[in-house]
C-alpha cells in the first residue's frame, strides 16, 4: 500500500458550514489524518463538488477518499466513485443534527466532528477498493427440486425469463399434490366455486418449452459448489447419475400430510369412512361430479362432517402446534363438491376458528349460501360404525352435542418435506420446536456437501428458515431458495405466487454470482473475505459460526471460503480469535484504527467517550432517523457502523477499554425465533460472545456496566438515542475510566 | 300443540333451519351468520337476553326448535337497528328477530305472558278496529293488562299527566266513547283479510 493517496473533503452545506469550524477540520484531516489532498466545498454533493473530487481522483491520483459530510446512507449515488476506497465521516446526522445549536455546546460539537474526521481518515488508510471476487462462476442454469405446482411454476417463470431450467421430480409424474385434487380453491373473481387445478396446462407448457429439462423418478444425490458454479448429481431411481453444472437452486420439495393414523380418537385409521382431505379428493375424483360414494360400502353419502384443525394447533405438544392455513378453504371447497352435486346432502364444518385468508371470505360466504352449515366447536371423538358419530362441544351454545354422518373428513395439517434437520443433535427424536407431531426426517433433499450439513437450516416446526416479512425466499444457503409449503404452509395459489418470487430470486442470485457480487442483503457488494493462512490456528470457529455455511474446510483443515456463497456479514471476522480474516474494505483494522484515532481527553476533563458499534442495517439507520427528527444524544458518543453485530471482534472492545473509552454500547438486531437480524444468526452470536465480556472487564478492574449490548429495531428512533444517553448517565454515576493514558 | 305447529313439525321434521328459511321473515339470511357476535355486543339490551341474536342463529342451525320458538329472547328487540348497521355479513337481524317472534306467535308457541307480545297484540287489535290508533283506549288497555286493581293503581299514578294533557288539548276524554275511526274502516278490514289470506297461502299456514 505504498501509494495510498488520501483525499479528504469537508462539506459546508446543510448548515455544516455555520455550525462547525471547517477550517479546523481540514487541518485535522491534514495533520492527523495524513490526507495529502484536502478541500472544503460549499455544497459537496452538487455537480461541482462531485466533479472536484472526480478530478482529484483522475488528475491528482487520489485513491482513498474521505467524505466529511452526511451519513453514509445519504447521497450514495453522488459519492459512489468506482475503484477508490471511500470512507464517510458523518458530520450531519452524526453531529450537528443531534447536538444543540447553542454557544455552550459549540466546543463539544466541534470535538465530535473532528473525531469523526479522524476516524474517517483512519478507516480509509486501512481500506482497499474492493476488487471483484476472483473465483466466481458464470453458470446461470437453474435447478428446481420438486415438480409440484410450485416447482412447475418456478420452471415456467424462469424459462420465460430466458433461463435454462432443470426440473427434478422424485415421482414418475409432475403435478405433486395439486395434480391429485379434484378441483382447487378459486383464485379469481367471484371466488364462489371450486376451479380446475390447471396442472395439465402447466404440464403442456413445460413439455413445449425447450429450455426446461425434466428429470422424472430422480433425486438430487449431491450438491456442491457455490452460486454460479454448483455441481449437482441427479440420480435416477433406476440407477445412473448425471452431473450438471448449475447457477442457482430452487427447493420446492413441498409437504406431506400429517398422518391420520396418529388421530385414533378422531377415528383416524379406525374406519374407512374417516378420511383426510387427500382421501376425500380421491373419492371426489372417482365420482367426477356424480354423487360421492363412501369407501366402506359404496353407499351414496348423504351427510358429511368436516373436522377442522385435526391434529393441528395442538397446545398439548402431541400433534402439530401450528395452523396449516389452507385447510379451512379446502374443507369449504370439499363441502361444495357435495352441495354442487346434491344440495340435500348435509354438510357440516366443525371449526374452532375459521381462517380463510385472501379472498377466502367470499368463498366462505358462497358456501354458506349453498347451505353448508358451520359450527364453532371442538370435536372430542369420532365413534366408528355404520353411521359415524361425531361428538363435539358447541362453543357458541356451550353444549355437548353429537352429529351423525356417513363420512367424516379430518383436516390434517401440512408437514414440511424439508430434508434432515442439520441443527438437531444426532439421534434426537424430534425436530426442534415441533412437538411430538412429526419425527425428524432421515432423507436429505439436496445432499449438500457443505460442512454445516446436508440440507437447508430450519426455523421452527420443521419448515425452512426464511424471514417471512423481510426476506421470505432467502434461506441460509446462498443461491438456494425455497418456495411453496416447504417454507411455510400455504395453498396452491400462494404457492404459485411464492414460486414466481423464488424464480426471480434464483435468477438474481445467478446473475450476481456471475459478476462476483454478493446476494441479499449486501447485494452488489464486491468485497469478499480473505484470511492470512500463516496465522490461522485451524480453530474452526469461522466454519462453525458462518450463518450461511459458506466456509468449508480444505484437506489441510484450513478454512475454505466459498466467496460466492458469502453474504459479507463478517461473522467469521468477528469470530476469529487470531484476527486473520478480513475484507478489503472492512477488517479488524478498519474499525480498530477508527476507534483508536479518537482524541481521548484525560481522566479529569469530565469529557467521557462512549463507543457505539451500531449495526448498519437497523441501529445505524435508526440513529440517522433520530437525527432527522433532531433527537439529541450525548456529544461524547462516537458511532461506528458495523456490517452486523456478528462481525464485532472482541478485540475492538478490548482496544476501546484499554485506550480509555468509558463505555461501549453495541446495537444489533433482535435475535431468537422472531429474529430481525439480516444475517439471521449474527446478532445472536454476538450476544453470546459478549456474555463473556464481563470477565474481561473484571480482569481490567472495570465496572461491568461499561459495556452494554442491546437489541435495536429500525423503528427505535426514540429508544436508540436514549440508550446512548443512559450510558452517559451510567458513566457519570460510576466515574470516568482510569485507563486513559 | 296448535294445529299449525303440528303441521310444521311434520313438514320439516328435524330441519329447523329450512323451516325458518321458508316461514320466517328474512329467515333465509340465518345461514349467512358467521358467529362474530357483533350483534350481541351492539344490542343495548344485550346482557338481558337469554339468547342473544348470534346464539339464536346458532340454535336454529343446531335444530333447537322448541328452545328457540318458546324463547323470550327475540321479543326483547326494540328495533334500534344497531345490529343491522354493524353486522359485517349484512344480516337484517332486527327483521329476523321480529320474524321469529311473529312465527312463534302464529304457531302458538310464543310465551303467553311476554309483555312485548301482549302489548303488540293490544296495539294490533286497537289499530285494526278503526284503522287508526285510539291512544286513550290503548293506554287504558295497557294499564289494565295485569288485572283491575293494578289498572286502577297505574291510572291514578298517571292522573296528573292525563290532566295536564287534557288542559292543553292533547287528550279528548270522549275518545273513549267515540272510537275515532277513520273513513272507510270497513275497507281496511277487507284489505287486511285479503292480505292475511295471501300470507297464509304463501307460507302454507292455511288449514
Amino acid at each position: 500500500m505504498a501509494d495510498i493517496k488520501i483525499g479528504a473533503y469537508v462539506c459546508k452545506g446543510c448548515g455544516l458550514g455555520e455550525r462547525l469550524n471547517t477550517a479546523q477540520l481540514i487541518t485535522v484531516a491534514q495533520r492527523e489524518g495524513k490526507a495529502q489532498v484536502v478541500r472544503e466545498h460549499e455544497f459537496l454533493c452538487s455537480g461541482a463538488g462531485v466533479s472536484m473530487i472526480r478530478q482529484d481522483i483522475e488528475k491528482e491520483g487520489v485513491n482513498h477518499v474521505v467524505i466529511a459530510a452526511c451519513s453514509r446512507r445519504a447521497k450514495t449515488e453522488a459519492f459512489g466513485f468506482d475503484n477508490v476506497a471511500i470512507s464517510r465521516a458523518n458530520l450531519r446526522e452524526g453531529v450537528i443534527w443531534v447536538q444543540p445549536d447553542t454557544e455552550e455546546a459549540k466546543e463539544v460539537t466541534q470535538e465530535m466532528a473532528a473525531d469523526y474526521v479522524r476516524m474517517g481518515c483512519a478507516e480509509v488508510t486501512k481500506m482497499q477498493a474492493p476488487q471483484t471476487n476472483p473465483s466466481h462462476g458464470n453458470n446461470k442454469r437453474i435447478l428446481i427440486v420438486g415438480g409440484g405446482i410450485s416447482g412447475m411454476t418456478s420452471a415456467i417463470e424462469a424459462a420465460k425469463a430466458g433461463y435454462e431450467v432443470l426440473l427434478v421430480e422424485k415421482t414418475g409424474a409432475l403435478g405433486g399434490w395439486v395434480a391429485k385434487l379434484h378441483k382447487r380453491i378459486p383464485s379469481h373473481e367471484p371466488y364462489a366455486d371450486p376451479m380446475e387445478t390447471g396442472v395439465p396446462g402447466l404440464g403442456r407448457q413445460i413439455e413445449a418449452d425447450k429450455r426446461i429439462k425434466v428429470y422424472l423418478n430422480s433425486t438430487v444425490s449431491r450438491t456442491s459448489g457455490a452460486p454460479g458454479q454448483f455441481s449437482v448429481d441427479i440420480s435416477k431411481e433406476s440407477g445412473g447419475t448425471s452431473t450438471e453444472n448449475i447457477g442457482s437452486i430452487i427447493m420446492a420439495s413441498g409437504f406431506e400430510l400429517y398422518d391420520v393414523n396418529k388421530l385414533p380418537e378422531l377415528g383416524g385409521g379406525k374406519s374407512p369412512d374417516v378420511v383426510d382431505q387427500a382421501g376425500l379428493e380421491k373419492l371426489a375424483r372417482a365420482a367426477n361430479g356424480a354423487p360421492i360414494k363412501r369407501p366402506s360400502d359404496g353407499k351414496e353419502i348423504k351427510s358429511v362432517v368436516f373436522v377442522q384443525c385435526a391434529g393441528q394447533r395442538d397446545p398439548s405438544g402431541k400433534h402439530l402446534a401450528y395452523c396449516s392455513g389452507h385447510c379451512c378453504n379446502t374443507s369449504i371447497k370439499q363441502a361444495m363438491y357435495f352441495k354442487d352435486s346434491n344440495p340435500n346432502v348435509d354438510t357440516m364444518v366443525i371449526y374452532t376458528d375459521l381462517r380463510t385468508p385472501g379472498n377466502g371470505e367470499d368463498f366462505y360466504r358462497s358456501a354458506q349460501r349453498k347451505g353448508v352449515t358451520f359450527i364453532k366447536g371442538t370435536v372430542s371423538e369420532v365413534v366408528p360404525g355404520a353411521e359415524l358419530q361425531v361428538k363435539f362441544k358447541d362453543l357458541i351454545l356451550n353444549d355437548d352435542a353429537v352429529a351423525k354422518a356417513d363420512l367424516v373428513v379430518l383436516a390434517t395439517g401440512m408437514v414440511a418435506n424439508s430434508g434432515v434437520d442439520i441443527d438437531a443433535a444426532e439421534g434426537a427424536p424430534n425436530i426442534q420446536g415441533q412437538g411430538a407431531g412429526s419425527e425428524a426426517k432421515t432423507v436429505s433433499i439436496l445432499n449438500l456437501t457443505y460442512r454445516q450439513g446436508k440440507d437447508l437450516p430450519l426455523l421452527k416446526h420443521g419448515f425452512n428458515d426464511s424471514h417471512f416479512i423481510c426476506f421470505p425466499y432467502e434461506t441460509r444457503r446462498t443461491g438456494i431458495y425455497s418456495c411453496g409449503p416447504v417454507r411455510r404452509p400455504m395453498d396452491a395459489q400462494q404457492a404459485i405466487e411464492d414460486a414466481t418470487g423464488a424464480a426471480l430470486k434464483a435468477i438474481q442470485a445467478a446473475e450476481n454470482a456471475a459478476l462476483g457480487r454478493a446476494a441479499h442483503p449486501r447485494s452488489g457488494d464486491l468485497s469478499f473475505p480473505t484470511f492470512r493462512r500463516e496465522g490461522c490456528t485451524q480453530c474452526k470457529r469461522c466454519t462453525v459460526e458462518c450463518p450461511f455455511g459458506a466456509i468449508d474446510e480444505d484437506e489441510q483443515r484450513y478454512p475454505q471460503f466459498n466467496e460466492s456463497r458469502c453474504r459479507r456479514c463478517g461473522t467469521c471476522m468477528g469470530a476469529c480469535p487470531v484476527r486473520v480474516i478480513s475484507f478489503e474494505n472492512y477488517s479488524v483494522d478498519t474499525v480498530g484504527y477508527q476507534l483508536k484515532s479518537v482524541d481521548m481527553p484525560d481522566q479529569f476533563s469530565e469529557k467521557p467517550r462512549i463507543l457505539v458499534l451500531a449495526c448498519e442495517n437497523d441501529a445505524y439507520p435508526a440513529l440517522d432517523m433520530a437525527a432527522m427528527n433532531k433527537i439529541q444524544y450525548s456529544a461524547f458518543a462516537r458511532v461506528i457502523p458495523v456490517r452486523c453485530l456478528g462481525s464485532v471482534n472482541t478485540i475492538w472492545i478490548n482496544d476501546a477499554l484499554t485506550s480509555g473509552y468509558d463505555g461501549v454500547v453495541l446495537m444489533g438486531c433482535q435475535k431468537g425465533e422472531n429474529y430481525q437480524c439480516h444475517f439471521v444468526k449474527g446478532s445472536e452470536i454476538a450476544q453470546t460472545r459478549m456474555s463473556k465480556i464481563d470477565d474481561t472487564l473484571k480482569g481490567m478492574s472495570l465496572e461491568v456496566e461499561r459495556v452494554r449490548t442491546c437489541e435495536v429495531a429500525i423503528t427505535d428512533i426514540q429508544r436508540a438515542p436514549k440508550i446512548i444517553n443512559e450510558m452517559a448517565e451510567t458513566i457519570q454515576k460510576i466515574g470516568l475510566s482510569p485507563m486513559k493514558f | 300443540m296448535s294445529e299449525l305447529n303440528k303441521v310444521m313439525v311434520e313438514k320439516y321434521r328435524n330441519d329447523f333451519l329450512k323451516e325458518v328459511e321458508a316461514n320466517v321473515e328474512e329467515g333465509n339470511w340465518v345461514k349467512m351468520c358467521m358467529q362474530c357476535g357483533v350483534c350481541s355486543g351492539s344490542c343495548p339490551f344485550g346482557p338481558y337476553w337469554e339468547h342473544p341474536p348470534q346464539e339464536l342463529f346458532m340454535m336454529i342451525r343446531a335444530g333447537k326448535r322448541e328452545e328457540v320458538l318458546a324463547s323470550e329472547s327475540m321479543w326483547m328487540c326494540t328495533s334500534c337497528y344497531n345490529c343491522i348497521v354493524r353486522c359485517p355479513r349484512e344480516l337484517p337481524i332486527t327483521h329476523i328477530m321480529h320474524g321469529l317472534a311473529n312465527y312463534a306467535h302464529r304457531l302458538g308457541i310464543a310465551p303467553k305472558m311476554n309483555p312485548t307480545r301482549r302489548f303488540a297484540k293490544l296495539f294490533w287489535e286497537n289499530i285494526i278496529k278503526g284503522g287508526r290508533v285510539n291512544e286513550l283506549k290503548l293506554s287504558i288497555g295497557l294499564y289494565f293488562m295485569d288485572g283491575f286493581s293494578n289498572g286502577v293503581k297505574k291510572g291514578l299514578e298517571m292522573l296528573p299527566v292525563g290532566l295536564g294533557m287534557f288542559k292543553t288539548g292533547r287528550l279528548n276524554p270522549f275518545g273513549l266513547l267515540s272510537g275515532g275511526k277513520c273513513k272507510g274502516a270497513g275497507d281496511i278490514h277487507k284489505m287486511l283479510k285479503k292480505a292475511k289470506e295471501i300470507e297464509n297461502r304463501r307460507k302454507g299456514f292455511a288449514p
